[in-house]
């Protein structure tokens, strides 16, 4: 169960680096603003939901509205920060968080949006004697692997995905071919946008849209695109589920596990903190071992 | 070249110094608020500057430190008060405890971290120093004994003998008065041997290696230097605010600081003062005519980083400088 629910965090957490990754592996840009397409992504969904009565449906539409978000803010604001200093990307984007964030509240209000399950997502499986769980959950971990093993073809069977490889090794080489970089630099943000837009409307039913939902995840993005090694695929996928099941088994298991050799009450204060710094403590140590992460890419 | 403005640092400064208290003793108490609260900011942004604007070690997590010294406050001053940890000496109300505390912890975190975040560059730097700070902030927000996500009331301020914190011209005066010390420091810190290694291994860290300088050495101690200084801004905004909590350490305020770094000028002895100026005045003024006073700031963020180069103090020193210096804004850093 506790399993399960790593692998649904895990998956969550990949759709939402890969596009970080993405964005910084070809563009060479560092978007904070990221997880605000997560909260958009969650919002729109929300409140089409609730105006439609109908969560697919919401979804399928919201996912293009995410997409036109990512598109005008690559646009606007982020062509304008390509080649310039990583630290120039960082506060501008951390500018745009709070456009965004407070574009959202203007629209939307300050209150979280619930979302309700249609009837067919809320049931329950039994899988053999024991084990119970919720149909929305697996539904997550199926569209997570589905959104997965689409980028997985997308970047490495298709022409759109050789452009995106070769524009990351040489933007120069690719745009002397001939080659539309701005366009292709705009639907790569587009796509990273919708990665993060579709993890945001997956989460919104179990925890409810907020406006704080992308302040939340970002930094666990960014945990995780540092462990896998930033601008890799692989890396991030991989560091996504390991870190989507360390921070749920942590918290799920530390508590017990402290008790063992702890007083009850010295383990209920230590366990939530140390399970909170988990996944810190193992990106350090990743860190110390390899400063580029796991899978650092190999050009650049 | 440097660039360092020292009429414009002396104006600032004395303007810091007589008008704030001037005012409060003609009756307007809430400009002194304001000022005490621009001198702490301008201590973290000043401490920032050591390692961001000298260095080029471009670090997203500075917020933690001064949530770490504000809770070196906190968490004496509420065992003075409720019992426990008597045995280890921290439960005490005294500054004397406070100070050092914070500034023990602030730099054994920072060497703890530094240690490992030096060893990585460029964006990774930025955010592992910004995850670090985040484990900080979740680890508090779990630690229910002190109020957890709710925050800490301090119910006294930090004691001194000779002087109360609770009268807000004390507190005041304390506030500039390390700030002094710390632009002081800072200041001679960059003039020093040290400082131009520190310098050097932003232009050219290659090229000091070679040279023989061990310059992740170098860096860790100036990353040192600069948490504990942070921590000395976060004790003295407990005893401000006398309300902790760890949305003080959250990632935006970070942000924030490097904002009034990066809007008042990197590597200048002034910049921090009137980066924290700007933010402030921002903030105020904003936030009368709007709730959403976010949303002017993050466009103004935007344009700032995008349209402008070498911040408030080159466009403020450039106007009121007689001579005909070009000072030279540090471009092309490595963070």
């Amino acid at each position: 169960m506790q399993i399960l629910n790593g692998l649904q965090l895990g998956l969550l957490l990949f759709l939402v680096a890969s596009g970080l990754t993405l964005v910084f592996g070809i563009l060479d840009f560092v978007n904070l603003a990221h997880a605000s397409l997560y909260m958009v992504g969650a919002m729109v969904c929300a409140s089409l939901t609730l105006s439609l009565d109908n969560f697919l449906l919401a979804v399928l539409l919201s996912l293009p509205i995410t997409a036109v978000v990512g598109w005008v803010v690559e646009r606007v604001v982020a062509r304008r920060l390509y080649g310039r200093d990583h630290l120039d990307q960082v506060l501008a984007t951390f500018g745009l968080i709070l456009v965004l964030t407070t574009g959202a509240h203007l629209i939307w209000g300050p209150q979280g949006i619930a979302v309700p399950l249609p009837q067919w997502l809320q049931g329950q499986v039994s899988l053999g004697e024991t084990l119970v769980l919720p149909v929305y959950r697996l539904v997550i971990i199926a569209t997570g692997l589905a959104a997965a093993g689409f980028l997985f073809w997308l970047v490495n069977y298709t022409r759109l995905g050789m452009l995106i490889r070769a524009g990351a090794s040489n933007r120069q080489m690719v745009s002397a071919l001939g080659i539309n970089i701005e366009l292709l630099f705009s639907v790569v943000f587009a796509l990273g946008a919708v990665l993060a837009g579709l993890a945001g409307m997956l989460i919104a039913p179990i925890t409810e849209a907020s406006l704080g939902m992308g302040n939340n995840i970002i930094i666990t993005a960014f945990v995780v695109i540092i462990v896998g090694g930033i601008g890799s695929m692989k890396g991030a996928f991989i560091a996504a589920m390991l870190i989507g099941l360390i921070d749920t088994l942590g918290r799920a298991y530390l508590d017990g596990a402290f008790k063992l050799f702890m007083t009850s009450e010295a383990a209920e204060n230590s366990a939530p903190a140390l399970s909170a710094m988990l996944i810190y403590i193992i990106m350090a140590l990743v860190l110390a071992f390899k400063p580029k992460g796991l899978f650092p890419p190999k050009v650049r | 070249m440097q660039s360092h403005y020292p009429k414009l640092t002396l104006a600032v400064m004395v303007l810091l110094a007589i008008v704030p208290p001037a005012l409060y003793l003609s009756g307007h108490t809430f400009y002194l608020d304001v000022a005490t609260r621009l001198t702490i900011l301008a201590i973290a942004a000043v401490s920032l500057n050591l390692i961001l604007g000298y260095g080029g070690l471009v670090s997203f997590g500075h917020a933690a430190y001064v949530g770490l010294g504000a809770y070196a406050v906190g968490i004496p001053a509420y065992h003075a008060l409720y019992g426990g940890l008597e045995g280890w000496g921290l439960a005490s109300a005294s500054g004397l405890l406070h100070f050092p505390l914070a500034i023990a912890v602030c730099a054994l975190f920072a060497l703890i971290t530094g240690m490992v975040c030096l060893r990585t560059k460029g964006v990774y730097f930025i955010m592992i120093t910004m995850a670090f700070a985040q484990m900080v902030y979740y680890a508090i927000v779990s630690i229910k004994t002190y109020g957890g996500d709710d925050g800490l009331t301090i119910d006294s301020r930090s004691e001194f003998p000779g002087i109360s914190l609770d009268d807000p011209l004390q507190l005041f005066a304390l506030c500039y008065g390390m700030l002094v010390l710390c632009m002081w420091l800072v200041r001679t810190i960059v003039h020093s041997r040290f400082g131009m290694v520190l310098q050097g291994a932003k232009g050219n860290n290659e090229r000091l290696i070679t040279m023989g300088y061990n310059t992740y050495r170098y860096q860790l101690i100036a990353y040192v230097i600069s948490g504990a200084m942070a921590g000395l801004a976060g004790v003295l905004l407990g005893n401000f605010t006398t309300f902790i909590s760890p949305e003080m350490m959250d990632w935006t305020r970070s942000g924030e600081l490097m904002f009034m770094v990066i809007l008042g000028g990197v590597a200048t002895t002034v910049g921090p003062v009137l980066g924290a100026v700007a933010f402030l005045l921002i903030e105020e003024v904003l936030s009368t005519i709007t709730v959403y006073w976010q949303l002017p700031f993050g466009i103004l963020l935007m344009l700032v980083v995008i349209y402008s180069k070498g911040g408030l103090s080159q466009i403020v020193g450039q106007w009121s400088s007689k001579h005909s210096r070009s000072p030279k804004p540090t471009e092309g850093s490595n963070p």
